[in-house]
């Protein structure tokens, strides 16, 4: 009897989504609504990310090692850095290195550099965190006792940490200001997002509720009155978010060569189209909750005894 | 069968909508609950329902107290009492046929049977040819058709009629209660609440008179005195 009922449930949630077009259409459109704005809120978070990324992987700090120090203590020294989970990577340049990179840059300089007989150049290490917030604690780090090489010598002559530093810590307040702006914005607008469809498909059923008394009255059980309303909102919210996944398509089309150029960062459409699947998943999963969950709640205010 | 001891029901604490009532049902019988509006009849088939609870006394049927049943034993209670209203109250988005196969499917019974109940409850209300419209494609005399076929096809024990001619004509009125009387001939206990009094001398069955909230007649063979 239960594969009979589950049948007898989702025949008439399907029949009655068709029949009560109006009702369903109209749920259907705020759904469309709110899931629209859950995926604007995706892509505009991707951009957000991609972004602050492209900042803090332009934010990083120079170390420069005294000039003498043996290449051993220096990858020793390095491996210490890496292994600090406050580092993303280290990458060291030699003296030689450092001195070819100069003149392929600055080649009005290699006369000058002709003329001395020794490189004027210190190796380095060029350092980027995992955080902008991460460099304080690495510039502790260059200080302590860790930057010293087996014999006792330290091996960082400076670092250009406190010459950057008003502009790292400016870096680092934009990005967690950014970063927390959108995570209360976006849970504001998906809040309120869900409490209009709530609202709505609430008022919908509303519309129903004589019908619920009467399937009590004939003495339907909650599961029979309620189940056939959460499969019209699953129905609805499949559709809604259908037609949100469509039309993001034109939409990342459209603005993505805009936004990539406005942001730097990655082009929307791409992130659309390698991420179908995954859209799909969140529009239609967010569709099918709200619709099901909305349903459901709107339901159980008609079936007290 | 129906059993009501002394059941009080106060909505506020001045006003009760009824007040000691005390009567009994035998199965097969024909009983009207008549009185003008606001005597308290809608308030008795609510409290036999379980729609209501009663402030005082209890309500029995087949000695089981209505007001002591959890949750889904009152749908099991309900799915023994087939329901008439005066507004119908049909399912807007079902067909003829679907809303008197609602009734079934809730009781839980096989498509055969839907498929075999349906048009001869249909066709014992004369609503055969009108299986596939929709409620709002009916008349007034149709839907009371249509809402006592709904009714009777799960062959419940008690058919309760609240003033199921309220917002009919005299000829619809008359189908109404020629085939209410079928249907008690058949064996079903009726339970009707009306203050047509024409229906009501007509009948030459019980008659329980009601006024402001307390029974003041009980005739076996009674007629609407008021």
């Amino acid at each position: 009897m239960f594969f009979t009922n589950l049948r007898r449930i989702i025949q008439s949630g399907f029949i009655g989504f068709w029949r009560n077009s109006f009702v369903s259409l109209s749920s259907m459109l705020i759904m469309v609504v709110t899931i629209f704005v859950v995926g604007s809120l995706n892509f505009v978070s991707v951009l957000l990310a991609e972004t602050l990324e492209n900042v803090r992987a332009r934010v990083d700090i120079n170390v420069y090692l005294v000039q003498g120090a043996d290449e051993e203590g220096i990858f020793a020294f390095q491996e210490r850095l890496e292994s600090l989970d406050t580092v993303e990577a280290v990458a060291y340049t030699s003296r030689e290195q450092a001195l070819i990179d100069f003149r392929a840059s600055q080649p009005e300089f290699n006369e000058a550099f002709d003329i001395l007989e020794e490189n004027p150049l210190n190796a380095s290490l060029n350092i980027l965190a995992t955080e902008t917030s991460n460099y304080e604690e690495i510039q502790v780090f260059l200080e302590s006792d860790a930057a010293l090489d087996a014999e006792g010598e330290n091996l960082v002559e400076y670092s250009n940490y406190n010459n950057n530093r008003l502009v790292i810590d400016r870096l680092t307040s934009i990005i967690e200001s950014t970063r927390r702006a959108g995570v209360y914005t976006t849970a504001i607008l998906i809040v309120l997002s869900i409490l209009i469809t709530f609202n709505t498909i609430r008022l919908a059923i509303y519309t129903s509720r004589e019908e619920i008394s009467v399937m009590r009255l004939v003495g339907a059980s909650n599961t029979y009155i309620r189940g056939p309303f959460v499969v019209s909102g699953i129905i609805g919210g499949v559709f809604a978010g259908t037609i949100v996944l469509m039309a993001f398509y034109p939409l990342t089309l459209w603005l993505g060569p805009g936004a990539e150029s406005l942001f730097g960062s990655i082009n929307i459409f791409d992130h659309y189209v390698n991420n179908f699947f995954e859209l799909a998943l969140i529009f239609v999963g967010t569709g099918i909750l709200l619709g099901a969950i909305s349903s459901y709640l709107a339901v159980k205010r008609y079936l007290t005894y | 069968m129906i059993i009501f001891d002394n059941v009080t029901k106060k909505y506020s604490e001045n006003l009760p909508a009824i007040e000691n009532i005390a009567f009994g049902v035998e199965s097969g019988e024909f009983v009207s609950i008549v009185g003008h509006s606001g005597a308290g009849k809608t308030t008795v088939i609510k409290l036999l329902l379980a729609e209501e609870r009663p402030t005082e006394g209890f309500v029995f049927f087949d000695k089981i107290d209505v007001h002591n049943l959890r949750k889904n034993e009152i749908n099991m209670l309900r799915r023994r009492l087939g329901i008439v209203f005066q507004d119908f109250r049909l399912l807007p988005y079902k067909t003829a046929f679907e809303n008197v196969s609602f009734a079934m499917e809730v009781s839980e019974r096989s498509d055969e049977d839907i498929e075999l109940d349906v048009p001869y409850a249909l066709e014992l209300v004369g609503m055969a040819d009108k299986a596939e419209s929709f409620p709002n494609e009916l008349s007034g005399g149709e839907k009371q058709r249509l809402a006592i076929a709904r009714a009777i096809v799960t062959q419940p024990d008690v058919l309760i009629a609240d003033e199921p001619t309220g917002n009919l004509d005299p000829v619809n009125t008359y189908e109404i209660m020629q085939i209410l009387k079928k249907i008690n001939s058949l064996g079903t206990t009726i339970l009707l609440t009306t203050h047509n009094k024409g229906i009501v001398d007509s009948l030459g069955k019980r008659v329980i008179t009601m006024e402001r909230g307390r029974v003041v007649r009980d005739d076996k063979q009674g007629r609407y005195i008021i």
